[in-house]
């Protein structure tokens, strides 16, 4: 009977369709992490400004993007923008949405850089931008290397969402092979337990980062 | 209860007690008398803290025997080796010993009542009307009464301390720990906490075991007093002899350093 | 925008259905979470390994796995052998939001109890409370104000997540966005309506957290109640042990699962 349960058959066939939309799972998170670091950083610098005209649009942007979903996002965009190519819009979404994310880390890491250090700054009559470039910001970015691996590693199992925007990364790989297939039992369990070897051992890794920088 | 008036409250037979590579208590052995007052001094990581806390079962000993009214606490011999003894026996000892704490320890999610009522009722099973009776009674007597129901959040460190000791007292230990409880306080709530401590040395025969840096009351309290270095009684007499004249050179250095 | 609006009103009712779904979903996934959470946080803590690895194990399957794998894998290959389960998929989709934001939850657990301070611990075990009682009496209700924070990001999370839920035939929001956009044919309004209801369900939700937080809060002594808050009442002053002032919070931002 053609109805076995599970074949290790199909199991290796769906590997390196798998492994073709990994490629562009890796890509989208590389390019989406990248946006969303410069931007979130933008944003967290932006947001401790006093100007309340500033500030208030953009806090409440940043709170609707955060609290509203990036698969509902991403179509959003996807529909909007036909002149664009969808992968494209996929990597500027998931840049955008995790932006958000990334500011409040920003925003966590500066805070938690002593009050001292600007008081010294200012006794040394350091400008502005030495103060932000060459004390604070660096000891910054140093506590939010945590925050960031665990924010990467999210965005890599949310990139799947990219089916939804005919992004063949690695779940529509599988989703695409079960439709021709049938085999939907091997292709999608093998894209899960592809997405727990990758994401797994990254995560104890950031966790060892995290402990040694505590 | 212990058996006669002669059993030791707290016997230590050889207890080691090693953090990692460093070995706090090696071998050591002593013994505190029913109705005793001693006073544990020395440096920081002499020991003191650690029979405090084995004596809580905060800790296990490594090795040796800790006896409490004469029963074996927490582990036993039995044909030649030292097992461990199950929970539930152990429940029965620890029961006797009561420990107040440095950083008090009250819970907030408790009023001052329900923090005292709390484990006569869950423990000893005493009825709800018993309990609440007692525990007012002893507020009395730390001078709280009428902080009964306030959070502990809303008291002074001074009166968290005092209510912390009815909580002790409220179990009827016979034996009371003290581990340095009035270390964390303003100096001005030193004073109070200290008056109940004296209050309870005079009107009780409850044993008592503890660590301070407070050495006028330690005079007043103890009957005896300890000297412990590198985890061994280096020396021990009445406080008049040891605070006037000790006779070992470390105790001489260390209370050189601290009076 | 009059045509437009008018074609959203006629939609009303797939609008009520579809928030009706979404908040099933959101609902019903945030309680199977919560009863997994504590399941597995306490598993984690267990002394003997037995518990211990299996919950571990399981916590990291389903946070290393990904929620569309997850919720695709119930509806697609549960049905077939050698399985054969058919789910309703409602219940599928709470099934996996469950699982998923459940282990993610169970860390919040672990970590919260984990927080409170040793003396607790300590007095606890000086009192000869037994480990029960000192966990219901003393640990929990000390842990639990230090979960809601996390478990209110977590449910904006699951809502955001629930919106898969239209790929797997359900009508939920998502789906309704979707139907406004055929009728109107305007992409900006539709999508706009659609993340602004999602918007507001996750500000509800937050809120309902938040007012949590505070009575939470106000049962440890450590902060003011909630009349007091919505009043803007004069708050009482704390005192030092376990200290902390709780005003209404705007949501919680960037907090890593």
């Amino acid at each position: 009977m053609n109805e076995a349960a599970w074949s290790w058959a199909h199991a290796a066939a769906v590997l390196p369709e798998l492994l073709v939309g990994l490629r562009i799972t890796i890509l989208a998170t590389v390019v989406g992490m990248v946006i969303a670091s410069v931007l979130g950083l933008v944003v967290a610098v932006v947001r401790r400004s006093s100007l309340r005209v500033v500030t208030m649009p953009i806090g409440f942007l940043v709170e609707f993007i955060r609290s509203t979903p990036l698969l509902v996002q991403l179509v959003f965009a996807n529909l909007l923008f036909t002149q664009f190519p969808s992968l494209a819009i996929g990597c500027v979404v998931l840049g955008i949405h995790y932006a958000t994310y990334m500011s409040e880390v920003y925003r966590a890491g500066i805070d938690a850089v002593p009050k001292g250090q600007w008081e010294a700054a200012i006794a040394l009559d350091l400008p502005r931008s030495r103060t932000w470039g060459a004390v604070v910001l660096p000891q910054a970015i140093r506590n939010t290397l945590p925050g960031l691996g665990n924010y990467a590693i999210s965005m890599f199992k949310e990139t799947p969402y990219l089916f939804a925007i005919a992004v063949v990364e690695m779940y529509t790989a599988a989703q695409q092979y079960g439709a021709g297939t049938f085999r939907y039992i091997e292709a999608i369990t093998m894209a899960g337990l592809l997405f727990l070897l990758l994401s797994y051992p990254t995560s104890l890794l950031v966790r060892r980062l995290e402990n040694r920088l505590a | 209860m212990p058996e006669n008036d002669t059993t030791p409250a707290i016997q230590f037979q050889g207890v080691i007690k090693q953090f990692g590579h460093n070995t706090v208590l090696d071998g050591l052995d002593f013994s505190v008398a029913q109705g005793d007052r001693v006073t544990l001094i020395g440096p920081s990581g002499s020991g003191k803290t650690t029979i405090l806390r084995l004596l809580m079962t905060l800790e296990e000993a490594d090795g040796g025997l800790v006896f409490v009214d004469g029963e074996p606490y927490t582990h036993e011999m039995r044909g030649g080796k030292r097992v461990p003894i199950p929970e539930k026996r152990r429940s029965l000892v620890r029961r006797r010993v009561g420990m107040v704490f440095q950083q008090f320890n009250l819970f907030p999610n408790m009023t001052v009542l329900e923090n005292i009522i709390e484990a006569p009722i869950h423990v000893l099973g005493k009825p709800k009307a018993e309990a609440i009776a007692d525990a007012e009674a002893l507020l009395d007597q730390v001078g709280l009464a009428e902080k009964r129901d306030e959070r502990p959040t809303r008291l002074s460190g001074g009166q968290q301390q005092r209510v912390a000791i009815a909580r002790a007292l409220a179990m009827e230990p016979d034996i009371l720990l003290l581990d340095e409880v009035t270390s964390a306080l303003d100096p001005e709530l030193v004073a109070d906490v200290l008056g109940v401590l004296r209050n309870i040395a005079e009107t009780t025969d409850i044993t008592m075991l503890i660590v301070t840096h407070e050495m006028q009351f330690a005079r007043e309290v103890s009957n005896r007093v300890l000297m412990f270095d590198g985890g061994k009684i280096i020396e021990e007499a009445d406080p008049e002899t040891i605070f006037t004249s000790p006779t070992h050179e470390r105790t001489q250095e260390f209370l050189r350093a601290i009076l | 925008m009059s045509d437009n609006l008018q074609q959203f009103v006629e939609l009303l009712p797939q609008l009520g259905e579809g928030i009706l779904v979404t908040l099933e979903l959101t609902l019903g996934g945030a309680v199977l979470a919560l009863l997994i959470a504590f399941t597995l946080g306490f598993g984690s803590r267990a002394r003997t390994k037995w518990a211990r690895v299996p919950s571990r194990v399981v916590v990291e399957f389903f946070r290393g796995t990904s929620l569309v794998v997850q919720i695709f894998w119930l509806y697609y290959v549960l049905p077939l052998p050698p399985f054969y389960v058919e789910l309703d998929p409602l219940a599928c989709g709470i099934l996996a939001l469950g699982l998923n934001y459940g282990a993610y939850a169970s860390e919040v657990v672990r970590g919260s109890i984990n927080s409170v301070a040793k003396g607790q611990w300590e007095a606890a075990i000086a009192l000869d409370l037994s480990a029960v009682h000192r966990m219901r009496r003393v640990i929990m209700p000390q842990a639990w104000p230090l979960m809601i924070p996390m478990f209110t990001n977590l449910l904006i999370q699951l809502v955001k997540g629930s919106a898969l839920a239209a790929y797997i035939s359900l009508h939920d929001l998502n789906f309704f966005t979707e139907e406004l956009r055929e009728r109107t044919s305007d992409t900006v309004f539709s999508y706009t309506v659609g993340l602004i209801f999602y918007f507001v369900v996750a500000y509800l939700l937050t809120l309902a957290m938040n007012a949590l937080e505070v009575r939470a809060k106000n049962r440890l002594g450590a902060g003011p109640s909630l009349r007091e808050v919505l009043r803007l009442a004069p708050v009482q002053t704390t005192a030092d042990v376990g200290a902390g002032t709780a005003v209404l919070t705007a949501p919680k931002g960037g907090d890593r699962a």
